[in-house]
């Protein structure tokens, strides 16, 4: 692998080699650039990737850590932040970050979801606004994501898809049991079930192999790299052009500026802790919606006392995440949804906000089961069932091969106040300030919830289940895994952090280009936050050749 | 302290026997038990912890916490990752130890009282943190990965119908073999 030395000035310098990071270092690497891409978490290979639901789901080998990676939290401005125990927000922390682990839904948003504005006009205590780009200029760079990473699933099965210029490049992946079912209740319903869309292999594709239905998809890295992660695709690619150098065990801690306000690289620990300068013409960071706003907030100097990129005060803002219930119901049979993938079936028909039902929101629900052993033990049983003992263990032993969940996958409002910001107490061990989250749901969002929540009770009693039940949960599960808007994308630099492309409205040569652009969220946001990454890794390129950045 | 001496150091129990034997079927299995040593407890905390964990997980016609090995499983929870639980449990198990020694005067182990008495002592605790936290860690190590030191024989997976296959093949369960229509 190609190695820079830290005072040679790359091209590009990418911060977080994560679902976003992966594709912009392969894309700028092939173009023929210089690029090194800092990671704060470990280089893991396939072998490093065991079924072993201890370590990826206690101990949370491939995501951030409460005990390194602080969090404190506030549901409003007017609390103090207390600091967590557990996680509050969830992402990877490895080379191909969260796309290692991902559940690997890989939905397009829909054509309306980059107009909600204009369709809606607004919603009191929220901050909607449309995006700067339309589905239309998007599309290109959906279709090349899919065909690149290698995406399953089948285009015109779900009637409320959005136009695509291309199938789907692999055919979907075989349907469970939990499917089968759902697809007879939502057909009863008069539903328009489809196969999810995913971004795992159903068959051999470009040198990588079929997936094998070993059923450790969501929390784990995939031992076979059928699993499209970045890890298994882009990452290669952008290694073999021998211009890109994969820095692991880099942890960024501030973006350095020059006196004429562009950057010039950034600073970051290495494995021993030691502080190193790596110089860049440009830098892209790519490290999240939480991390990204955090070191641009970090990177604080005479120039730009508020953080870099920060002038309006709008990094860190308009805080959205993954929103949704889960309900569960067993059955009469085995469905042993332990194999394979996690879903196989989908619907969209409540996606779409509808003025009729009195709130702003809509999502999607699939089918699934993301419960391992251990976990269906601790907490797979319905609400009043024994805890231990001789009952619980019976129960156990007959539930945990005929439970399936409906999960919903809604949408978040952006909101003023939800936010990550830095904490003013609390540091980590590296002595940086400990991440700040200041969030709760807007009430539409807790509407909107409740209402997919009774469409997902629904669709269990229509399939037949002999018990159904939703989780008991105040907001939605935690930890949240979709961290979105924080830097936002827009026209207006009053209102937005980055441009259509991706570049700070305050500081020409850097970019921003991972879930923190997103303006709306709605339910899987990988597909999206990939595609943003092809379309602007090549809006870059070609500036970078005209020499205007 | 060895394994082997706090074995020696107890009343063998068929189960403990059983549990022996156990691991010696494990030595010979791929992922066998990665210690022979008690790194966090003392043998008497261990004996009463394997006994809580046996109540809530117990053996009936099939094998529970005990014959699956849970108890190394906590204990090395306690030496590694869950170091700092291991406050929770001397404080547990001192709280146990008062109410045991006040409902059953005369006794003189939670171990040693008959099963009945036992499940009344943890229900009256079973709102604890303490309980909760040796409930977590029984159903850990009795589910989770053998390599831990629990789940011994795959005895927890068995019991769920679990397979921990490199892969499998459509169809997968019930409804997805269910002839099309």
């Amino acid at each position: 692998m190609k190695q820079y030395r830290p005072d040679e000035e790359v091209d590009f310098l990418i911060i977080g080699a994560g679902a976003s990071g992966g594709i912009m270092a392969k894309e700028l690497s092939t173009a023929g650039f210089s690029v090194v891409v800092l990671e704060q978490g470990p280089y893991l290979r396939e072998k490093d990737f065991q079924h072993d639901e201890i370590k990826n789901t206690v101990l949370g080998a491939l995501t951030n850590h409460p005990s390194h990676q602080p969090q404190t939290h506030r549901a409003s401005k007017s609390e103090p932040a207390r600091l967590l125990k557990q996680k509050y927000l969830q992402y990877g922390r490895q080379v191909g970050g969260g796309s290692v682990h991902f559940t690997a839904n890989y939905w397009r948003l829909w054509e309306s979801d980059f107009q909600q504005k204009s369709k809606w006009g607004g919603v009191p205590g929220a901050v909607l606004a449309d995006w700067p780009i339309t589905y239309a200029e998007l599309e290109p760079y959906y279709t090349k994501g899919e065909e690149e990473l290698g995406v399953s699933g089948i285009a015109g099965v779900n009637p409320f898809e959005a136009w695509r210029s291309k199938p789907y490049p692999l055919p979907p992946m075989p349907v469970k049991s939990s499917g089968v079912l759902f697809e007879r209740a939502t057909r009863k319903l008069g539903l328009h079930p489809f196969p999810a869309p995913l971004a795992i292999l159903s068959q051999p594709y470009r040198g990588r192999g079929a997936c094998v239905h070993c059923g450790f998809c969501e929390f784990f890295g995939c031992e076979m790299r059928a699993k499209s992660s970045t890890l298994a695709t882009v990452i290669p690619a952008a290694e073999r052009t021998s211009r890109c150098e994969i820095r692991p065990d880099s942890y960024t801690r501030k973006i350095e500026t020059g006196s004429n306000g562009r950057a010039t690289g950034a600073i970051y620990f290495d494995a021993n802790r030691r502080e190193v300068l790596q110089r860049a013409k440009a830098v892209i960071v790519c490290a999240n919606g939480s991390e990204t706003p955090r070191l641009l907030l970090m990177s604080k100097s005479s120039q730009f006392p508020q953080g870099l990129a920060n002038r309006n005060g709008l990094v860190g803002k308009y805080l959205m995440v993954d929103a949704g219930y889960e309900v569960h119901g067993t059955f009469e049979h085995e469905l042993n949804e332990y194999k394979s993938v996690q879903a196989t079936r989908a619907i969209h028909d409540f996606y779409e906000p509808d003025p009729k039902r009195g709130f702003y929101g809509g999502g999607g629900i699939d089918a699934r089961f993301d419960y391992y052993p251990a976990s269906f033990a601790l907490g797979g049983l319905p609400p009043n069932a024994p805890r231990w003992g001789r009952e619980w263990k019976a129960m156990v032993a007959r539930n945990f091969n005929r439970t399936m969940s409906l999960l919903a996958h809604a949408t978040c409002l952006a909101r003023e106040q939800n936010s990550i910001s830095l904490d003013s107490e609390v540091k980590d061990p590296w002595g940086l300030p400990a991440m700040r989250i200041t969030f709760s749901f807007h009430p539409d969002d807790m509407r909107n919830m409740r209402f997919l929540l009774d469409r997902q009770m629904e669709i269990l009693q229509a399939a037949g289940a002999q018990k159904a039940w939703p989780d008991t949960a105040d907001e939605s599960l935690l930890p949240h895994n979709h961290l979105l808007g924080t830097c936002r994308m827009g026209n207006d630099p009053a209102t937005s952090v980055v441009d259509r492309h991706h570049r700070t409205h305050d500081v020409p040569n850097l970019f921003l280009v991972d879930g923190s652009s997103l303006v709306t969220a709605c339910c899987q946001p990988t597909c999206t936050i990939q595609a943003l990454a092809y379309r602007a890794a090549d809006h870059i390129g070609q500036q970078a050749r005209r020499n205007a950045i | 302290m060895t394994r082997r001496r706090w074995l020696a150091s107890t009343p063998l129990t068929a189960a403990v026997l059983a549990a022996q034997e156990h691991a010696h079927q494990a030595a010979r299995s791929p992922q066998p038990p990665a210690f022979a040593a008690f790194a966090a407890l003392t043998g008497a905390e261990a004996r009463e912890i394997e006994a809580i964990a046996a109540q809530i997980i117990p053996a009936d016609d099939t094998p529970g916490a005990r014959e699956a090995g849970v108890i190394y499983f906590i204990d090395r929870a306690l030496a590694t990752f869950d170091k700092d639980k291991r406050a929770v449990y001397t404080e547990g198990l001192k709280d146990l130890d008062a109410r045991r020694a006040t409902l059953f005067p005369g006794s003189r182990s939670f171990a040693e009282l008959d099963s009945d008495s036992q499940i009344r002592l943890l229900r009256a605790i079973e709102k604890s943190d303490f309980f909760e936290l040796v409930r977590s860690h029984a159903i850990l190590g009795f589910f989770g990965n053998p390599s831990y030191g629990g789940n011994r024989d795959q005895i927890g997976w068995k019991l769920i119908g679990f397979e921990d296959r490199a892969q499998f093949q459509p169809p997968f369960g019930y409804y997805d073999a269910e002839p099309k229509g």
